[in-house]
């Protein structure tokens, strides 16, 4: 007999629809499940099974949901894992979020994260880091490491997180799970406590990429509250293929291994030979301004965050430190409230942007993010898809980087290009190194989501990779 | 590089107090971060447009109707001083 | 010997668009609400709040362009002005950097530099001491304007006087005006205005130390700041003192100006472009829209009456541009006997920017007094018909702004009507003859230099209804010359 939070999202769906299963049933026992977890991955969990009569008829039919913190949610705290939004319940719910509920999710609770996103390791939380469920002593990865340590060990059917530069690829690698970051602009950013605006974009987390296609299916959509946001020019159909034949699959070429962990380019590796068994080609692109894209990303985010965090200043929400003089309020509660990353992240940035120094940093960052995104339209010409792995590196120990905030910055050597030309990717497991979850990771064009989709759904079914270590762990 | 200096000037930019420790601090760090940054300037920008915005997207602008603002008992709710029907702050004249 | 000093000034005006909802947020635009009722999470920078552009304000911001002459960017972008500030709820106001809404142009022969596009603060009211901070001055925060469209008009530095400041406002107010993009209202602060000002030894080519003036709320104000602070730079200059570059507060009661640069260190915006914005992309259809809107300019308006009617271009300046006065100016022509005609006009326009402003005050909007603009239309036909004379015919407007009516019935009740032909006035020149005989005698003789002593006679017996010409005529045809 299986426990009900062994479901998939669309099994669980199925078995509400047919009337095999109750839904509050399916939410009383993740609730159950989320109240007594000892990963730290949730920062509130609901604390009774709301009435899910409306939900249970809509598409989703009542399934629980996990948010990562930083959406906010109405009269629910939403505190981006930061001390300075301690308690803050905000009168507004992000859009995504109440486009899932209105497609039939419920809120199971809020997950921990990164503060402001600032992460990959989930060790930057003013609530504490959170634990991977395949190894307690290790990191989950970050920015969204509640949302990916949730769904891997069963506290979830499926999540929202956010990705900037890497903070849902990068946790779905380390925890053994599949998750998308879409196209820039196709998952409203209205109600997402902001970390880089150019560059910060809501997707989902499941156990397999089916249900990620379903939870994204009800989640992209223009929204006239979001200046930034575009129409998908196609709807999501739930992937089929079990062939890659014709596919042409590109491996960037100064992808050689180096400062990759051998176990992770070895699973990569394998898992590029189950493509070609499936009729895939893969062959090298060229990605030549790449290998620029850290240090342009940690321009161009730092940048915008110091200026989207300026408006925590003590004065209409949020904590605030007793001063007698406007300045001194204000310089004592950011210096109280904030994290050392976010402080120094609002440095970095308020530097790029100062006078003298934008051009040469902030422009010329984003001159660097147009060579990128060509280098991929140059790319996708010859491709249909570029595969990497996720990250370089399994989930290494809790402290292991702290001290180190470039080694840290590292973990986002693959994702952040991505992200800079706004591109869809996906990661999904496929394989162990040291007896943690590899990631890969499946880029395309802008829109490419349904390709991405279908691609992931035959390797995932022919990499068979069992996901299941990971919620026994947690259960032990 | 960055030194103490900069980044007390930055940090007072910010509106960030620093402890005399974690001047120090940030300034190493941030210089480590701006080094690898540095490698930017390798690259010719010349004739590079720069991108705001990835995905291209017209004028999206609103239109000019009315919505219900928020009770202000809602807009006082996370507020951490309010009087005077208003948002309290030290003065900035103080 | 002396150093002769010129002035150069530059203005920089706020002005606050007449919208319904607020720049960035769809909250209602309104004025003397209770403090903190028109917020939202938008306008009160909350987190995950995100602004979308209002159409409309890009639509008067066009239509102002358009009416100052400027060129209309096809792309134009917003960027973030970073400051800390409790009436800034975002830590950055949302303006437009260097891809502003239009450029160049100008009005009034003063060039504009720039039209651009951005969010009014909030108000910060001081508040007194605080209780829960002993003893320490507060300061309380008003949501309310936060986030009110302004567009930034900001002028070449053309103008060299603060006369010229007070005559180039006074036009740019009146073109908002007819424009109807804002109230234009400087004491209720939808027209604001800082100015740029500094002083050189005439024939210097570069300018000197520039000092900002600002936050001035009235013309008067803006014209005695200005002269004061040319006043003390000239002072310093005199004195081989250098002016210094800050920002300036003048007191209109005590008429002295403080420095506003305090413990502010000098400001460093990180101006950068508004990732939560797409810049706005100016269809034809857009223009065509604000085009369309566009209604008849003071500038358009004045030509249109030295051309058409005929005016005097002082008149016609007066009547453009005192909008009020030319809408009712304009409807009186259309009013009268003869209809909208040039013949007309003159004689109206005339009697309408001299007879009637004297008797109403030169502030009062026509509109609001006694006198219909029909009234008006049809006294002036009466004088031209000669029923009445133009001296009879001031009693009759008199009457008309003590207590309106009709002019022909006030002729007939008064008996101001003209009194001619010869059967009536034959017999009173002829005894003003009689009595003046050695005036009568000199005119006889040829010499009409003493005509007058005559007309002024006929005057006083008819109370002035008579009317000159026609005593002067009788008095020939008595005479026989
Ligand atoms: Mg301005
Ligand atoms: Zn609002």
């Amino acid at each position: 007999m299986t426990h009900l939070t062994d479901l998939t999202a669309k099994t669980a769906i199925d078995a509400i629809t047919s009337g095999d299963l109750d839904a509050a049933e399916l939410f009383d026992a993740y609730r159950s499940a989320a109240a007594a977890e000892d990963l730290n991955a949730y920062t509130w969990v609901a604390d009774q099974t709301p009435d899910l009569g409306a939900a249970a008829a809509a598409p989703l039919r009542g399934v629980p949901l996990a948010v990562k913190d930083l959406f906010c949610t109405a009269g629910v705290p939403s505190q981006a894992g930061s001390r300075i939004l301690e308690g803050y319940r905000p009168p507004h719910t992000a859009t995504v979020v109440e486009r899932l509920a209105a497609a039939g999710t419920s809120l199971l609770g809020k997950t921990n994260q990164d503060e402001f996103a600032m992460g990959s390791s989930n060790e930057n939380s003013a609530y504490g880091p959170v634990k991977n469920p395949w190894d307690r002593s290790r990191v989950p990865g970050g920015s969204s490491g509640g949302s990916a340590a949730a769904v891997a060990a069963g506290l979830a059917p499926w999540a929202l997180g956010t990705d900037t530069g890497g903070s849902i690829r990068q946790p779905a690698a380390l925890c053994g799970i599949v998750g998308l970051k879409p196209t820039y602009g196709t998952v409203s950013r209205y109600g997402m406590i902001a970390f880089a605006s150019s560059l910060d974009q809501a997707g989902p987390f499941a156990r397999d990429v089916t249900d990620v296609a379903l939870l994204y299916s009800h989640m992209h959509g223009r929204d006239p509250r979001d200046a930034t946001s575009v129409g998908h020019p196609e709807a999501t159909v739930l992937p089929t293929a079990e062939r890659m034949d014709g596919l042409r699959l590109g491996v960037p070429e100064d992808l050689t291994g180096e400062g990759v962990e051998p176990g992770v380019m070895a699973a990569f590796e394998a898992a590029l030979q189950t493509a070609r068994d499936l009729g895939a080609s893969v062959e090298r692109v060229a990605l030549p301004h790449a290998d620029y894209g850290l240090s342009a990303y940690y321009v161009i985010a730092p940048a915008e965050a110091s200026s989207n965090l300026a408006r925590f200043d003590g004065v209409r929400y949020g904590r605030r430190s007793g001063a007698d003089d406007l300045v001194s309020m204000y310089t004592k509660t950011r210096h109280d409230y904030f994290g050392d990353e976010v402080k120094r992240r609002i440095l970095i940035g308020t530097y790029a942007l100062s006078s003298g120094f934008y051009d040469a940093y902030y422009a010329g960052a984003q001159k660097v993010r147009t060579l990128i995104a060509r280098d991929f339209t140059a790319a996708f010409a010859g491709v249909d898809l570029i595969v990497t792995p996720t990250s370089p590196g399994v989930a290494f120990p809790l402290g292991a980087k702290t001290d180190d905030p470039l080694a840290m910055y590292l973990n986002d050597y693959f994702t952040v290009p991505i992200s800079l030309a706004g591109l869809p990717a996906i990661s999904l497991p496929c394989g162990l190194s040291e007896g943690l979850p590899v990631g890969l990771q499946l880029a395309g064009p802008a829109f490419s989501e349904n390709r991405i989709l279908d691609a992931a759904y035959a390797w995932e079914r022919a990499l068979a990779f069992d996901s299941t270590p990971s919620r026994i762990g947690a259960a032990r | 590089m960055i030194d103490r200096t900069q980044v007390l000037h930055v940090a007072r930019l910010a509106r960030l107090q620093l402890t005399d420790d974690e001047v120090g601090r940030m300034s190493t760090e941030l210089s480590n971060i701006l080094g690898h940054i540095e490698k930017l300037s390798a690259l010719d920008l010349t004739d590079v447009e720069p991108t705001t915005h990835v995905v291209a997207v017209g004028s999206a602008l609103r239109p000019d109707v009315v919505r219900e603002s928020l009770p202000r008992e809602v807009a006082f709710e996370q507020a951490p001083d309010i009087a005077d029907d208003g948002f309290r702050v030290p003065s900035p004249q103080a | 010997m002396s150093v002769e000093y010129e002035t150069v000034i530059g203005l920089e005006i706020h002005v606050q668009l007449k919208t319904n909802t607020k720049m960035f947020c769809s909250c209602a635009l309104t004025f003397g609400e209770p403090p903190n009722t028109r917020t939202c999470p938008v306008c009160l920078g909350l987190p995950g709040a995100l602004p979308v552009a209002n159409a409309e304000a890009i639509h008067l911001g066009l239509m102002i362009g358009m009416a100052l002459g400027c060129e209309l960017a096809p792309r134009s972008k917003f960027d973030r002005k970073q400051y800390f500030y409790p009436d800034l709820p975002k830590g950055y106001q949302i303006s437009q950097f260097d891809e502003p809404l239009c450029a160049g142009g100008g009005i009034g022969g003063v060039r504009i530099h720039r039209v651009h596009l951005e969010e009014d603060a909030a108000k910060l009211v001081h508040a007194g001491t605080s209780g829960r901070i002993h003893g320490s001055a507060a300061s309380v925060v008003d949501f309310n304007r936060g986030g009110t469209p302004l567009a930034e008009i900001v002028t070449e530095p053309d103008i060299s006087s603060a006369e010229q400041a007070g005559e180039f406002l006074r036009l740019l107010r009146t073109t908002l005006r007819v424009l109807g993009v804002s109230d234009v209202n400087m004491e209720e602060g939808s027209l604001r205005c800082d100015a740029n000002i500094s002083i050189r030894p005439v024939g210097q080519a570069e300018l000197g130390v520039k000092t900002e003036l600002k936050n001035m709320n009235s013309f008067r104000y803006i014209e005695k700041g200005i002269r004061a602070e040319v006043a003390r730079q000239e002072a310093l200059l005199r004195a081989g003192e250098p002016v210094t570059q800050e920002t300036l507060h003048f007191d209109p009661r005590t008429e002295q100006l403080t420095s506003m640069r305090s413990k502010e260190e000098a400001h460093d915006y990180r101006y950068f472009p508004e990732p939560d914005l797409t810049p706005v992309l100016i269809t034809p259809d857009m223009l065509e829209r604000a085009h369309a809107a566009l209604p008849e300019l003071p500038a358009a308006r004045q030509e249109r009456f030295e051309r058409d009617l005929s005016l005097h271009p002082d008149t016609a300046k007066l009547l453009a541009w005192r909008t009020e006065l030319g809408d009712w100016f304009e409807a009186a022509l259309a009013a009268s006997p003869a209809g909208y005609d040039a013949a007309a006009a003159g004689p109206l326009a005339n009697w309408t920017t001299n007879e009637l402003i004297t008797r109403l005050g030169t502030d009062v909007d026509p509109a609001t007094s006694n006198v219909a603009p029909a009234a008006l239309a049809q006294l002036v036909a009466l004088v031209a018909a000669k029923t009445v004379t133009a001296n009879a015919g001031k009693q009759v407007l008199d009457v008309l702004v003590a207590e309106g009516g009709d002019p022909a019935a006030i002729i007939e009740a008064q008996g101001l009507g003209a009194v001619g032909g010869e059967d009536t006035l034959a017999p009173v020149v002829q005894a003003a003859l009689e009595a003046n005989p050695a005036i009568a005698e000199r005119l006889r003789g040829g010499d009409m230099k003493p005509m007058g002593v005559i007309i002024g006679h006929v005057m006083r017996e008819t109370k002035g209804r008579a009317d000159g010409g026609e005593v002067t005529k009788l008095v020939r045809a008595e005479l026989g010359l």
